[in-house]
């Protein structure tokens, strides 16, 4: 009898891409939950605006760049980007910010260095970046959270201020958005206030910002999750939540008057959605295990040099990008000893 | 009690043993044809001793060779040899080469033989003698000579002996099932390996699912009262039957990138190795048998049986009640590292410890790969600290001396990151093509270094002959010039 031939291992594969990516939008769901209860309708819209985006610009320079479309939409890579770009996206931006971001982060950041595995700079970020610097208004407005605003607005309001950019009758712009802990402290301190001062302030919480604090705890659950399927490793995390607690708890040691104590830049602004799911996005990271601490490290550091003494409030997206820089030269530098060979 | 260390990464795989390792080790019946090849290894080929037409009976040599690599070939039953003509040959690539072909007569007459009732009394040239006129090659699947392994040198102080029974492969249980059935054969030959060696110390090592084995072979060590024998149970972590992982798990020692088990003191061998190594020395047995596991979903009976050497796999599966209607592939060896095979005519050879059946349910019939999005699983499932993601990238990109920077050959093309790519991207046959590309350039450059050696000879040649020429004609010009002048001085004279 005849058979057909391949080559070993024979085994079948014990894992996918789609499943990874999958499994990353599954992890990202509580923290949806937690921005959609403290922000509204604007966060669902944002990220059903950006997915649908998503999909049709991957369709389309897939088509152009004439590759096979289905197999590369159906990774779901490109729903992963335009999800965590989204949440990032303050929830009542207009939808034209959405779009051009998630443009820029699949053509150009993505497809034009080659598409997937090929993108030295995570795709979300560099769309971030991009919205940040080009429409700086619009990025910085978030609406106030449910319960602190003068006023609480319906779907219908909300879609009304995304799709048309038509303010409610009887409220202005100004009343239906808010500072960011973030936000506040920078103002706060620029005024001469003490962190306690600042801290007593409506925006704070118990860990960090009201509010805010339970999205970082949803994200930090969600990564968590992502820990224990095995789909991201614990060293980039851990490596950044290191490189945050260490120079900002040296700083508060210093002062406590003008540096925040470092629970409070763990558990404010994107810093748990970093550490789990933008720093982790294999592709743009490092690979090896003493890379990866020091990549992470390096983001938890850049984060609070850029939050404490730069012109930003937040610097995730930053960070990431000036780490992703970085990454191979720490590959090229951290090679494990091999097997067999001298240390 | 041993203290194991660990290796890194590794996997742990649904192993599939029970499928076969249930039913009772039974004899394969004699089949019809007996097919040898004559290629052993690469560039390593013995000659027939035989021709057309002779009986031969169990036991005859009927090839070998003086190349020091090769081992005689005896044949595994009686009968005429049928042709000497090239068939299909177990081998990855499936080429075909010269076999010769034994059409078996039934009555399995064999040749006399003798073993020694004291292998204590032999000297230890006299057992390698005798292992390697029994044709004994490694049973574990690499096939080299056993009784060169047994003499690594006087610069190598050898201290420990490892039988290798961590038969990590999925599926296969041809090593379990003969620590079972017959241990003291193992232990026996054990001992006339560590006397051969002059070494005091023997691990046997077992993965610790293997309990039946390890009941059996503790009895056994117990009864021949020996405290050289120690039996070890191994973590199942594949590949932890590979020798310099199981000699890391055991010792804890590391044998140096590019060398031998022997120069960090371990000889290693497989105790299916061992066992043959008992009968060729204590009943002057050749190798004409061994426990093959023939199993997987695509055949009706999975099981182990004695199978002779050369026999087709064909009969075999008759044997195990045929095919089931989803078989889709024939693999000879694990699902790990063995190699498909074209067709089931092909023989059974001394490396064969598995024939596996596998269904399109069971084995990857070919996923499409993706793009690497650099996850970074592979390096922490290589067993050998590599970086396979960066391999795959220099080789993908015909970058050789990367590889080599990123140490691609001390990869042992073990299959752990193509498992578990989530790309499936078929990783190993990117290295083994590059592994090649390097020899291959080696090769080239060697030859290239030969005719320039050879065009800077012949250009220093023709220099001195063209200076010999130039100075013959100097020397006659100068003999001519001479005459001139004699001959003017002697017309000056004359006038």
């Amino acid at each position: 009898m005849k058979f057909s031939t391949a080559l070993s291992p024979h085994v079948q594969p014990v894992n996918s891409v789609t499943r990874v990516m999958f499994e990353v939008i599954i992890a990202l769901v509580p923290g949806v939950i937690a921005l959609f209860w403290f922000f509204g309708w604007g966060v669902l819209i944002n990220v059903v605006l950006a997915v649908i985006t998503a999909l049709m610009a991957e369709s389309l320079i897939l088509l152009v760049r004439g590759r096979p479309v289905w197999v590369s939409l159906k990774d779901l890579s490109a729903v992963v980007t335009a999800v965590l770009l989204a949440i990032s996206l303050p929830a009542i931006a207009p939808w034209w910010v959405t779009v051009t971001g998630i443009l820029f982060a699949i053509v150009i950041a993505k497809h034009l260095y080659g598409g997937l595995g090929y993108n030295p700079f995570n795709p979300a970020m560099v769309g971030y970046v991009f919205l940040l610097v080009s429409f700086p208004l619009p990025m910085t407005s978030w609406p106030a959270m449910t319960g602190l605003g003068t006023m609480t607005l319906n779907f219908q309001d909300i879609a009304q201020l995304i799709l048309f950019e038509r303010i409610p009758e009887n409220a202005d712009y100004d009343a239906l958005t808010m500072a960011t802990p973030l936000d506040a402290l920078k103002t706060q301190l620029s005024l001469q206030k003490s962190v306690l001062e600042a801290q007593s302030g409506a925006v704070f919480g118990y860990l960090a910002g009201k509010g805010w604090e339970w999205v970082s705890l949803a994200y930090l659950l969600g990564g968590l999750w992502l820990m224990v399927r095995k789909i991201i490793n614990w060293h980039i995390p851990a490596g950044l939540i290191l490189g945050i607690s260490v120079i900002s708890g040296i700083c508060y040691l210093i002062d406590a008057q003008i540096y925040a104590p470092p629970m409070f830049h763990l558990f404010a602004g994107a810093t748990m959605l970093g550490a789990f799911f933008i720093a982790t996005d294999p592709v743009t990271a490092a690979t090896t295990v003493k890379g990866r601490l020091i990549y992470g490290m390096m983001i938890g550091v850049l984060v609070y040099i850029i939050r404490v003494w730069g012109g930003y409030p937040d610097a995730v997206a930053f960070s990431v990008l000036l780490a992703n820089l970085a990454a191979p030269a720490l590959d090229y530098f951290t090679k494990p000893r091999v097997f067999g060979h001298r240390a | 009690m041993l203290n194991l260390a660990r290796f890194h990464g590794g996997l742990h795989l649904p192993n599939n043993k029970d499928l076969s390792n249930q039913a009772p080790l039974r004899q394969a019946s004699i089949p019809k044809k007996l097919v040898y090849p004559l290629m052993q290894r690469p560039g390593v080929s013995v000659d027939p001793k035989v021709q057309v037409g002779d009986r031969v009976l169990r036991g005859q040599v009927i090839a070998y060779s003086d190349h020091p690599l090769a081992t005689p070939v005896h044949a595994a039953s009686s009968g005429i040899i049928e042709a000497i003509e090239e068939r299909l040959i177990p081998h990855p690539s499936g080429m075909a080469d010269v076999c010769i072909v034994i059409a078996t007569d039934g009555k399995d007459e064999s040749l006399v033989t003798q073993g020694v009732a004291d292998f204590s009394s032999q000297d230890p040239a006299a057992i390698r003698s005798a292992i390697k006129n029994a044709g004994i090659v490694g049973l574990g699947g690499a096939a080299f000579p056993t009784a060169i392994k047994l003499n690594p040198g006087p610069q190598r102080k050898l201290d420990t002996l490892l039988l290798n029974g961590a038969e990590c492969e999925p599926y296969i249980t041809c090593d379990d099932c003969l620590m079972q059935n017959q241990p003291e054969s193992v232990l026996v030959g054990a001992q006339i390996l560590l006397h051969s060696l002059h070494i005091e110390r023997c691990i046997v090592a077992i993965e610790d699912h293997m309990t039946r084995a390890y009941a059996r072979l503790t009895q056994a060590v117990a009864a021949l009262n020996d405290p050289r024998i120690i039996v070890v149970q191994v973590p199942a972590i594949y590949p932890t039957g590979g020798e310099k992982q199981l000699i890391k798990v055991v010792t804890g020692k590391e044998t140096p990138s590019g060398g031998i088990p022997a120069d960090i003191g371990v000889l290693c061998v497989n105790v299916g190795t061992a066992s043959a190594v008992y009968d060729a020395v204590c009943n002057g047995k050749p190798l004409t048998e061994r426990v093959i596991t023939i199993t997987g979903r695509g055949v009706k009976e999975p099981q182990n049986r004695y199978v002779r050497i050369g026999t087709p796999i064909s009969e075999l599966i008759e044997q195990c009640g045929g095919y089931t209607e989803h078989v889709e592939r024939l693999i000879m060896g694990g699902p790990m590292m063995g190699f498909a095979l074209p067709d089931d005519e092909i023989a059974v050879v001394k490396a064969t410890n598995c024939i596996l059946a596998g269904t399109a349910a069971d084995i990857n019939t070919g996923k499409q790969a993706m793009p690497c999005i650099r996850c970074g699983d592979c390096a922490k499932a290589c067993p050998v600290d590599l970086l396979p993601q960066q391999l795959y990238w220099h080789s993908r990109a015909g970058n050789l001396d990367k590889c080599k920077e990123f140490s691609l050959f001390d990869c042992i093309e073990c299959g752990c990151c193509e498992v578990v790519c989530p790309s499936h991207i078929p990783l190993v046959q990117y290295y083994r093509s590059a592994k090649s590309k390097v020899i291959a350039k080696a090769k080239e450059a060697e030859k290239a270094s030969v005719a320039k050696r050879r065009h800077d000879m012949h250009l220093e040649r023709k220099a001195k002959e063209q200076a010999e020429k130039a100075e013959r004609a100097r020397l006659k010009k100068e003999a001519l010039a001479k005459v001139k002048q004699a001959n003017a001085e002697k017309e000056g004279v004359t006038q």
